[in-house]
């Protein structure tokens, strides 16, 4: 994987454009953003997590939230890392099936109950889980839950990740993935908006 | 051996938006303090948040800690141009309003009353939620927060727009943009990794 900004090549920024001179006014999360990418995607020790699981559940992830450009970038990462092409297609598959409209779930009973959005649990689809496997299959099922409806979060969603048979440190490492890419996404998509003012 | 998750002492669930000081308890092991490397103190960024079960948590994966603190530190604290330090608080609450991240929005609605000194606006985010009426500048700030926040991701071209004609400059824009996407990665981690806690009554 190369180290050029992401950021700045999903958004296609050129040197000294209008977008570029507005992110050198944020040159530390510029390049913090950058180095937390590396960190999750290429670092120097991969701990418990190979890099070709860390591009699977990125690809997921940025395909739930439909930003096209994103999601051909992972999903570029996912088979330039040796994903065989039924993993690809099954990756690719599961974002599709799990796609759907967030933030929803629910609160702790009380006077928020009444902003309850109740909704789905989602789970790979029994076709695809022998192809991701069981670590694969827990972690997508959380990062749906983390992407779409976060409040559900609760101590048994964690659970099954661990039953998967991740550790506590990777579990840290899959929510730190799913956050960051939530976070990237939003970036680029809006000052993807913003560069149409400019 | 398989890791297991924790059960949070008794503790009392708010169960509402609130700007008290909340306490925030692990589903997940921190480290123990004294298992701190120096490794894992560059990843803290401050070493007094080695007190902290949410940080001491995080830091199991150090880098990414490091890089995400220093992220959190230019969106928010740069006081270079872009948007005042108050809006900037004011995005990160309504992202964490409409998320649901009950802890998150404590923080930051607290954050953004000492900056701006409008107590009353701030807690009407939190008691009635995203769509309050607040005056068109903050009005904008909230609705562009909101859109960057919903899966899929709503903001587009007319949030541009609108920030623009609520006279904040491309850089003040771009800080609305960073500063609700950074609250799209705190939220998930604060609320898939812990609980809130209130201060017990009395």
């Amino acid at each position: 994987m190369s180290d050029i900004d992401v950021i700045d090549r999903l958004l296609g920024i050129a040197p000294g454009s209008a977008l570029d001179r507005i992110r050198a006014t944020r040159t530390e999360a510029r390049a913090q953003a950058q180095a937390s990418y590396r960190a999750l995607f290429n670092p120097d020790d991969m701990a418990g997590i190979a890099q070709q699981e860390r591009l699977a559940v990125a690809a997921f992830v940025v395909g739930l939230h439909g930003q096209s450009a994103v999601t051909e970038h992972y999903a570029g990462a996912l088979a330039a890392a040796g994903a065989t092409p039924a993993l690809a297609d099954a990756v690719a598959a599961a974002a599709k099936a799990a796609t759907g409209q967030g933030p929803y779930g629910s609160y702790p009973a009380g006077p928020l109950s009444v902003e309850d959005q109740p909704g789905a649990t989602w789970r790979v689809d029994g076709r695809i889980a022998p192809i991701l496997g069981p670590r694969l299959t827990a972690a997508f099922e959380h990062m749906h839950l983390l992407i779409l409806h976060p409040r559900d979060a609760g101590p048994t969603a964690l659970q099954a990740l661990l039953d998967a048979g991740w550790t506590t440190t990777d579990v840290v490492t899959l929510s730190q993935i799913a956050a960051f890419l939530a976070f990237q996404v939003r970036v680029v998509a809006g000052l993807g908006a913003l560069a149409t003012r400019l | 051996m398989t890791d297991t998750t924790l059960v949070p002492p008794p503790h009392v669930v708010p169960t509402v938006f609130t700007r008290d000081q909340l306490d925030w308890l692990p589903w997940l092991e921190p480290l123990p303090v004294e298992e701190l490397t120096d490794r894992h103190f560059a990843g803290l960024v401050d070493a007094s948040r080695a007190n902290s079960a949410y940080f001491r948590l995080l830091v199991r994966d150090p880098d990414v800690l490091g890089a995400r603190t220093r992220t959190d530190k230019d969106i928010f604290y740069n006081p270079e141009a872009g948007l005042p330090r108050a809006e900037r608080e004011l995005a990160a609450a309504a992202a964490s309003r409409l998320n649901g991240c009950i802890y998150c929005a404590s923080v930051h609605a607290r954050f953004a009353v000492t900056f701006s000194k409008r107590e009353a606006d701030v807690q009407k985010l939190l008691d009635d939620g995203v769509g309050v009426d607040l005056g068109e500048r903050w009005n904008a700030i909230v609705a562009a927060a909101v859109a960057l926040t919903t899966t899929p991701i709503t903001f587009g071209p007319a949030h541009v727009d609108r920030l623009r004609a609520a006279r904040l400059d491309d850089a003040a824009v771009a800080d609305v943009i960073q500063a609700a996407a950074f609250f799209n990665w705190a939220n998930r981690l604060m609320l898939s990794l812990g609980e809130p806690a209130s201060p017990p009554a009395g």
